[in-house]
């Protein structure tokens, strides 16, 4: 059973920027950015009016009009992104047992969106305490428990193996990758399709990180607003999206000549318990998952070929996340690079650890380092090679991907070649 | 690998009763927690039944800090922890920080905190939302609560599958812990009996619209018309059995011995739902066979089309009324994420004590080839039990139970 | 009109309605310059605090003083501070 290997064949993204993975690829290689102000809704009276918004048409990308009306736009996102890394894979999904497909979507704040929106009808705008039912939609269930998401991503691609939502705050798209890979090691299923969605901007999430002063208000040069390691950056950008990966199992990939993209060589999570929204600045849990997970891999920090950082832009965040690299990669810290695509598409919340999954697998594809964006003005806390502003040719065998989330958790994925050689 | 992972604390909070013990005698004795729903004025809504736990008291357990950034939920999950930890006799900072993990099932996040801060937000304006709204509501707060207060830095969790999440929370749980995880709080606690909360929940279409708190709830009944809902859950301490045995724990309730999980297929391509698979994954992943199974406790939809389904999986597993069916949630409603980890929690009582636990108030309907536990608790020599629950939209999850010989 | 004067007590009352009090804190001891980390407070208690009195009060703190105002002496000075001109403008 251990031996089972579980690798990537199929991906889909869609994020601010563009709809697909090859509009992704570039914006991220040409180091634009899609940080915009907010076009959703009137941002004026928030104290952050800016975010990295999706132009995402439904119907226009596959959807009919009864799944548009039925689902939250993160499911939405889900499916056609589903879709998408179905295709890329080239698996035809009719021919596997369906009961040996599962699905793991991850998401940290679910239809929250659609919640919102739907609260101030039911309430009339916030008067009525005994909200009214006779006003509410009749998928509202769908909104109120996310799984939702789950069930519409299953469908997409006819699945009927496991099926779960994975909600661990802003990790949640690295677990919930790692527990499709799982799934596949451990022989419950042969294919996953996992990944992770969100699409939270909306006036309670734009409201709720204003009240903690966690995203930056920056507001007067919405382009250049999200600023990891930066010295000048003051919290983070929200963003929306979402990426999902056919994960199959190695052998079988290669039988039916699959183009694999990366291994998922190592994956784990680990708690800080230490505060909700606060993090130590020694970095140790993080550093303590990026050490499980290069271990679960047998790769040395050596081999390790490019870092895709949470760097968020928070000063806490970027901060954290220095320390906890010096901790778990020793002296190679400083050698390898270390690039954070949220200063180009923004934090999507729960969804940007899969995006972010999916910038570490192009980069082993092309052998390009996506660049920080907005980086500018040296932070001595932070004193890394961060990719400044233009990407890199770098052949990448190996990747650690990272993510830190609200309620402490701390998550590291190491993608690597199959054909590796290990420690 | 393929180590035997225990029970050993029990964590319970369920509207007939706040502890493992209370609760449980509560169960046998088919002493009902339903009832019409007190913490607001149902009467303007079709659905007025639910189990509400009456005398929780989160000041008297928790810290003052950490009351006013809790949802009710989570306050519940917090001190339902707390009880499974006392009772497994472990003392979390004796413990590596790195050996014990949080996983939990949520469903719809701390709801009625989300609802209060919705109403300022849309009311009053933004300035209005509070601090502690960013994760006071979300998905993951049980656990990181859960793992915050108890120092827990291991491997953790949050798994969203509607009803079925709470047994998937627990065979995360289980992987983990053969994973080298030394000790995991496991299952799931939900609170959303909050008008809004209710709101949503009416639009499932599945509310019991009765206001007969004997009638309400009525699984396999020809008389079923749709579930009450209630809050509450459970968290169940799980260790590996030679940890358990080596720190002399106080008890081991049983073995999460196997574990299966499907999702229907989608509505209308006349493929066969997934139910049973998963009730056979499970056999076989606890490497018995149907006989070995002394009870069932079903999910219980009370929906004619889904008890079908349901009776229909049981029947073909076990043979024709092959095995006692129970649902002991009639006397609880269904508790959205913590429903199965309270069921969980109830089959290893059964278990331990040989009682299988009532189904009051249900008279079967004849098209249900099933041995339904009636009225009164039966007894029975049972090794084993199987666990199932299903979510909204299509999940199924089953796990199997088993007492730990000598 | 008389400027409304922001108090010890009005600090501990919404330090106590948003943020409860730390274990073995005695918030009625002599806490005016003691560190509000060291009541138990840190900085989402105080971010929650702050929002609370700028409700109450319709007013607004400086996002950096309010960062800086790290005891109860530092914060209620700030609030007079913002308090006062308000005070005057109305």
């Amino acid at each position: 059973m251990s031996s089972r290997r579980v690798v990537i064949t199929g991906i889909g993204v869609i994020a601010p920027g563009g709809v697909g993975t090859k509009d992704f690829w570039s914006l991220l290689t040409e180091g634009r950015t899609a940080t915009r102000r907010i076009s959703f809704f009137d941002p004026s009276p928030f104290r952050s009016q800016v975010a990295a918004e999706a132009d995402f048409d439904a119907e226009l990308h596959g959807l009919t009009p009864q799944e548009v009306r039925r689902t939250d736009r993160a499911a939405q996102f889900a499916v056609v992104t589903a879709r998408e890394a179905a295709a890329d894979s080239g698996l035809e999904f009719t021919g596997v047992d369906p009961h040996r497909v599962g699905v793991t979507v991850g998401s940290a704040v679910g239809a929250t969106t659609g919640l919102d929106w739907e609260y101030r009808t039911v309430s009339d705008g916030g008067r009525l305490d005994l909200v009214d039912h006779t006003y509410a939609v009749p998928h509202l269930y769908d909104y109120f428990v996310p799984s939702s998401f789950a069930a519409e991503t299953a469908w997409a691609v006819g699945a009927e193996g496991p099926a779960t939502v994975v909600s661990t705050g802003c990790t949640s798209g690295l677990d919930a990758v790692g527990h499709g890979a799982e799934l596949v090691r451990e022989g419950t299923v042969d294919v996953m399709v996992a990944g992770a969605t969100d699409a939270p901007i909306s006036p309670i999430t734009v409201a709720c990180f204003d009240a903690i002063k966690a995203t930056t208000p920056r507001n007067d040069d919405p382009e250049h607003a999200s600023r990891p390691f930066d010295g000048t950056r003051n919290g983070f950008v929200l963003g929306e999206g979402c990426a999902v990966f056919v994960l199959e199992e190695l052998e079988s990939a290669r039988r039916r000549g699959a183009r694999i993209y990366a291994e998922v060589a190592g994956y784990a999570s680990r708690c800080n318990a230490y505060h909700m929204t606060g993090l130590r600045p020694d970095g140790r849990e993080m550093a303590e998952a990026v050490r499980v997970a290069l271990d679960e891999a047998r790769l040395n920090p050596e081999a390790i070929d490019y870092v895709n950082a949470h760097g968020s832009g928070t000063k806490q965040n970027d901060r954290h996340e220095t320390a906890a690299f010096k901790r778990s990669l020793g002296e190679h810290a400083y050698r390898v690079p270390v690039s954070s695509i949220k200063s180009m598409v923004g934090h999507s919340l729960g969804a940007i650890g899969s995006i972010e999954i999916a910038a570490s697998a192009l980069a082993m594809e092309h052998g390009v380092v996506p660049p920080t964006a907005n980086l500018h003005t040296p932070d001595p806390e932070c004193d890394l090679d961060y990719v400044p502003l233009t990407a890199r040719e770098h052949r990448t065998d190996a990747v650690v991907s990272v993510g830190s989330g609200f309620g402490g958790f701390q998550s590291a994925m190491v993608l690597a070649r199959p054909e590796r050689s290990t420690a | 690998m393929s180590g035997r992972v225990v029970v050993t604390g029990l964590g319970v909070a369920a509207p007939n009763g706040v502890g493992a013990a209370d609760y449980w005698a509560a169960a046998r004795n088919g002493t009902s927690g339903i009832g019409r729903l007190s913490r607001f004025d149902p009467s303007g809504y079709p659905a007025r039944l639910a189990g509400e736990i009456t005398g929780f008291d989160a000041d008297a357990h928790l810290p003052s800090r950490l009351v006013p950034q809790t949802d009710r939920m989570t306050q519940i999950a917090l001190v339902s922890a707390d009880c499974a930890l006392a009772d497994a006799g472990v003392r979390p900072g004796e413990l590596p920080d790195y050996d014990m993990g949080v996983v939990t099932a949520g469903a719809s996040g701390g709801f009625e905190f989300g609802q209060g801060e919705l109403r300022n937000l849309w009311s009053k304006g933004g300035q209005h939302v509070s601090a502690y709204q960013s994760f006071a509501w979300f998905y993951a707060v049980n656990s990181g609560q859960i793992s915050i207060r108890n120092g827990m830095r291991g491997p953790s969790g949050v798994l969203v599958s509607d009803q079925a999440g709470g047994l998937d929370a627990v065979a995360q749980a289980r992987r983990h812990i053969r994973g080298g995880t030394r000790l995991i709080v496991s299952g799931g606690v939900d609170a959303s009996l909050c008008p809004w909360g209710w709101v949503a929940q009416l639009a499932s279409g599945r509310l019991s619209t009765s206001d007969d708190p004997r009638r309400g709830y009525l699984p396999f009944d020809a008389a079923a018309c749709g579930h009450v809902p209630g809050e509450g859950g459970a968290l169940l301490v799980m260790e590996p059995l030679e940890s358990a045995r080596q720190r002399q724990a106080p008890q081991v309730y049983g073995e999460i011995a196997g574990y299966g999980a499907t999702f229907d297929p989608k509505p209308g391509s006349g493929r066969a739902p997934a139910l049973q698979r998963a009730i056979e994954v499970a056999l076989e992943d606890a490497d018995t066979e149907p006989g070995g199974i002394g009870a069932v406790f079903a999910d219980a939809a009370a929906l004619p089309a889904l008890d079908r389904i349901e009776s229909e999986a049981v029947t073909k597993v076990f043979g024709p009324r092959g095995v006692p069916v129970t649902a002991p949630k009639v006397l609880t409603g269904r508790l959205n994420s913590g429903g199965a980890p309270l069921d969980l929690a109830t089959a290893l009582l059964a278990v331990r004590d040989g009682v299988i636990p009532p189904t009051p108030h249900v008279t079967p309907a004849e098209e249900y080839d099933i041995d339904l536990v009636g009225s009164e608790p039966r007894r029975s020599a049972l090794r084993a039990a199987l666990v199932v629950a299903r979510g909204h939209g299509g999940f199924n999850s089953a796990v199997v139970v088993r007492a730990c010989a000598g | 009109m008389a400027a409304t004067e922001f108090t010890l007590d009005d600090l501990k009352r919404i330090l106590l309605q948003g943020a409860g009090a730390a274990e073995g804190v005695d918030l009625d001891g002599d806490i005016l310059d003691t560190d509000f980390e060291e009541l138990g407070y840190e900085s989402l208690a105080l971010l929650e605090t702050g929002g609370r009195i700028e409700r109450e009060y319709g007013i607004r703190l400086d996002e950096d003083q309010l960062v800086e105002a790290d005891t109860p002496q530092a914060l209620i000075a700030l609030v007079n501070a913002t308090l006062a001109p308000a005070g005057q403008a109305a």
